[in-house]
């Protein structure tokens, strides 16, 4: 008998009824909206402030230059690797714009761009691609987490970072930036729920362009949309046209404010487009189609954003040639910095692994030193 | 009598004790993981400090180690002192891609700009009869790690001192804790002053001429016992407690084995691709000249650590240090 008996008249029985179940939270508001948010060429765009467009438009110039001058570098040999965030521009551009200088941003590899807006060292922003160092800069002196290759580790990170700062008392927010096959990590799942149980101060940014290397959304993920995730955790999800470069900073801007004033956390899915391949070591063609590409190039966020000034009155031939001017300017530099050789420093490999040299690592340095010596004489008999 | 007399004390209460000073005197150390609050933790190790210092700094995570381990990085990032508590050995595995991708490596792809203090407690190794996932000794792990401190103590006076240096220390700390010493008791006064130990340092727990076994953890009363029995047969072996395994303490090592010319390595984790290898390979490489016989490695069989009922034929016991003591008479085997 495997059926559990039943007391009584089996006929007359009736279970007892659970207890009384509510959900926690109600999820109506967590939902985003059905169609990626969107404010230029909608009626929206004339209530943003003609100031923060232009500025948006030389960042994005600017951004755009930035790529196409890094993926030179690669040709030339220069990096290692670049993973261009060409077509989305405006997702990084955005984000960095959204932040005030005490808060912090948490970029994965394709981020280079949003540390640059943020005000980073374009040379400094490249060191871990060019292999001179993996983290080419002062983390705290810009509030920008390493460029973070294992995906969507970064963003527990950025959890409780802002965590601490609020238990410190100081109102900063923390940004992680995560693409959208990045979401399937366990650690994605593990800092939302993390941030929504603590109500830190993070904003988590997907950046939704279509492709995992050459993995498709549809294989991703079965969820109605990324940002739709976030209600499981009780968070709310915003979806927005990530090409929409005032759309993008309207709704961040709004979700870094509300995690200021201890509002917690907010899930943005940005939906954009990778133009270029995910690096140069990438054949795209073997993935997707050309037409798919074409379609995406109609909605080019930089070409979104001229229409709108133009609409407005805000762009003649002056403004677009101090944009392009100043985008020049920064390619010439980095080029320029770029093809100098980096200065190198073998005994920096013991320099920091551990607060003081192990015993281990104190014999290692001085085989390297000894090597080195042997090299430097070696070559000074050549001479 | 003194305020200080020496009740006994367990290893669980001093590393509470530890935990406790730290917290108190410094405000950025911050304790966190599953059931470490209201709790106390599954071994009661964090016993009463939510009490004490609020869920803020005694705080009960949601259930996900990468997610602890994680946000701990972040915190330590923005100037706190994480001590993070792994459950058991075998539950930090899902920890381990923060563990050897940041934790281990923040400091250095940083070059010094992001060091990150923080200290990774785990329950380690068997004997307690646990189940499946219970009883794992992953220290060959972690020490393969470069980036981590990793140690263990042995006795309930280092569990304090040596939990208080790894909290202190600017460097992430694996500190293992053999939890199969956690009732093991001891005299020990939380109010005598004990000595911070700096990490890194082995200490020779019983002097001898004869052999020396070099041990760790939930090996080292092993191993004393076994020098006790030894005796017996005429043999006076010295017990080199290695308290820490990175950095490992090759000076004190190598020079209990030029004196004794004879050395038995004695853990419970498995042996091929264990400990016992880099410490063996180590001694020899040092040593070679002062050794009269190979250096033998005493460890758990290469299996997954087995059921309970059968750990205790797994697990190194005095018979099998005894039989590798007497195989050290290696030229009448010869
Ligand atoms: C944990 C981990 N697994 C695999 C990789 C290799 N990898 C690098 S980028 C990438 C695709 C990531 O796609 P997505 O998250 O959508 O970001 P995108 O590159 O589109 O910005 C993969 C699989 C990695 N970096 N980290």
């Amino acid at each position: 008998m495997t059926v559990q008996e039943l007391p009584g008249d089996t006929a007359a029985y009736r279970p007892t009824p659970p207890p009384a179940w509510q959900p926690r939270t109600d999820p109506a508001p967590l939902l985003p909206d059905p169609e990626p948010y969107r404010v230029l060429g909608t009626e929206s765009a004339d209530a943003v402030d003609p100031e923060l467009l232009l500025r948006l438009y030389a960042e994005l110039v600017r951004g755009r230059r930035y790529n196409a001058q890094a993926t030179a570098l690669t040709k030339q040999g220069r990096l290692a690797v670049y993973p261009s965030s060409t077509g989305q521009e405006a997702c990084e551009v955005a984000a960095a714009m959204a932040l005030e200088t005490r808060d912090w941003l948490f970029p994965s590899y394709r981020d280079t761009l949003a540390a640059v807006a943020r005000g980073l060292d374009p040379v400094q922003a490249l060191t871990l691609l060019r292999g001179d160092w993996h983290t080419g800069y002062d983390p705290h002196e810009h509030r920008i987490a390493p460029l973070c290759t294992p995906l969507a580790t970064q963003l527990p990170h950025a959890v409780g970072l802002a965590h601490a700062a609020r238990l410190k008392g100081d109102d900063v927010v923390a940004l992680a930036m995560v693409g959208d096959g990045g979401t399937s990590e366990g650690d994605f799942h593990e800092a939302l729920n993390f941030a929504a149980v603590w109500q830190a101060p993070t904003v988590f940014l997907v950046q939704n362009n279509g492709f995992a290397i050459s993995v498709p959304l549809a294989k991703q993920t079965a969820a109605p949309s990324l940002a739709h995730k976030a209600v499981g955790y009780g968070m709310p999800g915003r979806l927005v046209d990530g090409n929409d470069a005032a759309a993008v900073h309207e709704v961040l801007t709004e979700a870094v404010e509300r995690a200021r004033r201890g509002g917690g956390p907010t899930l943005i899915e940005a939906v954009t487009y990778r133009m270029d391949a995910h690096t140069n070591a990438d054949d795209a063609t073997r993935y997707r189609g050309a037409s798919e590409v074409e379609t995406w190039r109609a909605h080019d966020p930089i070409l979104l954003l001229e229409r709108e000034l133009t609409r407005r009155g805000l762009l003649d031939d002056e403004v677009r040639k101090a944009a392009s001017d100043a985008a020049e300017t920064m390619a010439a530099r980095l080029r320029e910095r770029m093809n100098a050789e980096p200065v190198l420093e073998p005994m920096d490999l013991f320099a920091h692994v551990y607060a003081e040299r192990t015993g281990q690592l104190r014999e290692q340095a001085a085989q390297l030193t000894a090597e080195l010596d042997a090299a430097a004489d070696a070559e000074g008999e050549a001479r | 009598m003194t305020t200080a007399a020496a009740k006994p004390a367990t290893m669980a209460q001093a590393l509470q004790r530890a935990m406790r000073d730290a917290m108190a005197e410094d405000p950025t150390v911050h304790v966190m993981g599953e059931d470490v609050g209201t709790l106390g933790g599954v071994f009661r190790v964090t016993d009463g400090l939510a009490k004490e210092f609020g869920e803020d700094r005694c705080t009960d995570t949601p259930l996900a180690e990468a997610g602890i381990l994680g946000t701990a990085v972040g915190m330590a990032m923005y100037g706190l002192r994480p001590v993070v508590e792994m459950q058991f050995d075998a539950f930090a595995y899902p920890a381990f891609e923060q563990l050897i991708s940041h934790v281990a490596r923040m400091r250095n792809r940083t070059r010094g700009g992001m060091p990150l203090p923080l200290t990774i407690r785990v329950p380690y190794g068997g004997g307690i009869g646990g189940v499946e996932h219970h009883s794992d000794s992953s220290e060959a792990y972690y020490m393969a790690t470069p980036g981590l401190h990793v140690v263990t103590p042995a006795t309930v006076e280092d569990a304090y001192g040596m939990l208080r240096a790894a909290i202190a220390s600017d460097d992430p700390v694996v500190f293992l804790e053999p939890k199969r010493l956690y009732w093991s008791k001891a005299p020990w006064s939380p109010d005598a002053p004990t000595a911070v130990e700096p990490i890194g340092r082995a200490v020779i727990r019983r002097p001898g001429r004869s052999a020396t076994l070099i041990t760790y953890g939930p090996s080292v009363p092993v191993c004393m016992e076994a020098a006790e029995a030894a005796r017996a047969e005429g043999w006076d072996l010295e017990v080199v407690d290695l308290r820490s395994l990175v950095p490992f303490d090759d000076e004190t090592v190598c020079a209990s084995v030029r004196r004794t010319g004879r050395a038995v390595v004695v853990h419970e984790s498995n042996g091929f691709g264990g400990p016992g290898g880099e410490i063996a390979a180590r001694v020899t490489e040092r040593c070679f000249h002062h050794l009269e016989a190979p250096v033998l490695r005493v460890a758990g069989f290469d299996i997954p650590y087995p059921p309970p009922m059968l750990e205790k034929h797994h697990l190194p016991g005095v018979d099998r240090v005894l039989d590798a003591v007497a195989r050290l008479q290696w030229e009448a085997e010869s």
